[in-house]
């Protein structure tokens, strides 16, 4: 059908416009721009380095707090809470997916960062102040704000597929566990492991999503463009400088920089939720078949 | 020690009844901790919402910084008019694409266009509003609200067809085959019979994906950017919620915060709403078809 074919037309029409306009920056800088931290609109100095640090250091942090509670939540939904219990906590969760990732980051402004100023991040610098994680002044805003406003936005996703994940497990393991002796728990332990391709499918994917999203991170990471050892500091990802200067851009070559921080942005995620997607499918495809 | 040891011995039986219930009950620690934030958002936004939610929020045009009153209504204008164009052709290509895939499955053409779709989805939305302003707002040298159109137009295109699909597969296969059989040809079988069987499924996966698009901002910041005054025109920049939030949201100034906060309640009731309405069709339709 020639719609279908049209979608197929927009994505390479995507790659392919965002191709063209970032070359005048790809000519100039070349590989050196992944390479180089500078930013300096005014003197035409491009580099994408200190984003890409930024987007990947954020996302990690999310993943690191949002992977064991997501496990939790989809053990919790599909083999610990009943009928009523499991779907209306479902439901909850799925409009937390749902709710546009401006509100996220305007809660974050006015509830998130204040806290973690005030209280949470102190405290880490009290009890953990050793590590060169936590040193530094607590500004509230800055990468580790930003990795936990990204994690609760990603909660969902890995918890919703990780529970479908589950549930594609036959029940006769379980059954046949429990058959053996095994608490509840040691079952669902090997359920979990029979669908660790399944949830690394979609912890990816949950990467995917906190590298792409812009938004909130934009509203708490603080807009900084440095690498700092401390997750206190400030920092900027590479859809919030999108997101911040496109707009206003100075020239030309402004424009053409950040388009190809866009492309570089466009690949990653690509790649990520490629690599999804497989893992994902080969595990809900073994259970279609069943 | 032999696994048959392991689990005849007491006192081992009782450390694994304690990691049982320790791992149990962090499950249950951790669902709770994934819907708090949930409960946190919605009722921090609806008491700051509500209270400087008024009519005027909804029939006056935003006033200028120490004027008191004033509201949004060009931004809900704006956003109405903008998921109109995105609609126009989003809807279409989605569904159209939704049927492509689920009534042609199997063919190498349809896996193809069904990875695409995943693909489109999987791109972050701020890479999107890049695209829209290469191919339209470049070449007409100003932002406007089709450009802001036209990227919502494609950000609704990966929900409407996953949907469509999902609901079309519902359609139990003996209605195809009796219609095909009655000599009604493919494409009316599918129009007439398929997808008026699928339609309040379809509604359903229509009404998610505007209530999605309604809360997009990112790729709407450098398409249809934003205008403060009363605009209706295609050509010509455009207001929305989402993007008034934000300006207000990183504005110093609490009179506009608390505008922000109406808005941001009013976009959290229609993400809440939908999702409600999408919960109810499609318990109906899952009971119905078992």
């Amino acid at each position: 059908m020639f719609f279908a074919l049209s979608i197929i037309f927009v994505v390479l029409l995507i790659i392919y416009e965002m191709f063209i306009d970032s070359s005048q920056s790809r000519e100039k800088f070349g590989f050196g721009f992944i390479f180089s931290s500078d930013w300096e609109p005014v003197k035409e100095e491009f580099g994408a380095l200190t984003f890409i640090y930024g987007t990947v250091v954020s996302s990690l942090i999310a993943l690191a707090i949002a992977l064991p509670i997501s496990i939790g939540v989809a053990v919790f939904l599909s083999e610990i809470a009943g009928k009523t219990v499991g779907t209306s906590i479902g439901f909850l969760i799925e409009i937390l997916a749902a709710i546009p990732s401006i509100i996220y980051g305007f809660w974050g402004i006015f509830v998130l960062a204040p806290y973690m100023r005030e209280s949470f991040q102190p405290f880490l610098q009290n009890y953990l102040g050793f590590i060169p994680l936590f040193q530094g002044t607590p500004f509230g805003f800055g990468m580790m704000t930003a990795g936990i406003i990204l994690a609760i936005m990603i909660t969902p996703i890995i918890s919703s597929i990780t529970r479908d994940v589950l549930k594609a497990i036959p029940v006769s393991q379980r059954e046949a566990a429990y058959a053996l002796g095994a608490t509840k728990w040691e079952a669902i332990k090997m359920a979990l492991l029979n669908a660790k391709s399944g949830i690394l499918g979609a912890t990816v994917l949950g990467l995917g999503r906190a590298v792409g999203e812009t938004m909130a991170v934009t509203m708490v990471i603080g807009n900084r463009a440095q690498i700092k050892t401390s997750l206190f500091e400030p920092a900027y990802s590479m859809a919030s400088v999108i997101a911040n200067e496109f707009a206003e851009a100075s020239g030309q070559m402004h424009i053409s920089s950040l388009i190809e921080v866009g492309l570089i942005l466009f690949g990653v995620t690509f790649i990520i939720n490629s690599l999804a997607r497989f893992l994902i499918f080969s595990v809900t495809r073994k259970a279609d078949m069943k | 020690m032999r696994k048959e040891d392991l689990l005849f011995d007491k006192k081992n039986l009782r450390k694994r009844k304690i990691i049982n219930t320790i791992m149990l009950s962090l499950c249950i620690i951790a669902a709770a901790m994934a819907v708090v934030p949930l409960i946190y958002i919605f009722f921090y936004t609806a008491g700051a919402g509500l209270t400087s939610l008024n009519f005027d929020f909804f029939t006056a045009l935003p006033k200028p910084f120490g004027e008191d009153g004033g509201g949004m209504v060009n931004a809900i204008v704006g956003t109405v008019i903008l998921i109109g164009l995105g609609g126009l052709f989003g809807i279409p290509i989605g569904i159209l694409t939704g049927i492509y895939v689920s009534e042609y499955s199997g063919s190498l053409m349809s896996n193809v266009v069904k990875f695409i779709t995943d693909v489109l989805s999987g791109i972050p939305s701020i890479v999107i509003g890049i695209f829209a302003y290469g191919l339209i707002v470049l070449p007409m040298q100003r932002f406007s609200a089709l450009a802001g159109g036209f990227a919502l137009g494609i950000l609704m295109i990966p929900t409407v067809t996953r949907i469509t699909e999902e609901m079309l597969k519902l359609v139990p296969q003996t209605l195809r085959e009796a219609s095909l059989a009655l000599g009604i040809s493919r494409w009316k079988t599918t129009l007439r019979i398929t997808l008026r069987t699928a339609s309040s499924g379809i509604i359903t996966g229509v009404l998610l994906a505007i209530a999605r698009a309604a809360g997009e901002t990112a790729p709407l910041l450098f398409t249809s950017f934003g205008n403060s005054f009363w605009s209706t025109s295609l050509d010509q920049p455009m207001a929305s919620i989402p993007v008034q939030i934000f300006n207000y949201a990183i504005s110093p100034y609490d009179e506009w915060h608390r505008k922000a906060w109406a808005g941001a309640f009013v976009l959290i009731s229609i993400v809440f709403i939908v999702n409600l309405i999408v919960r109810v069709v499609t318990r109906n339709k899952y009971s119905g078809s078992v």
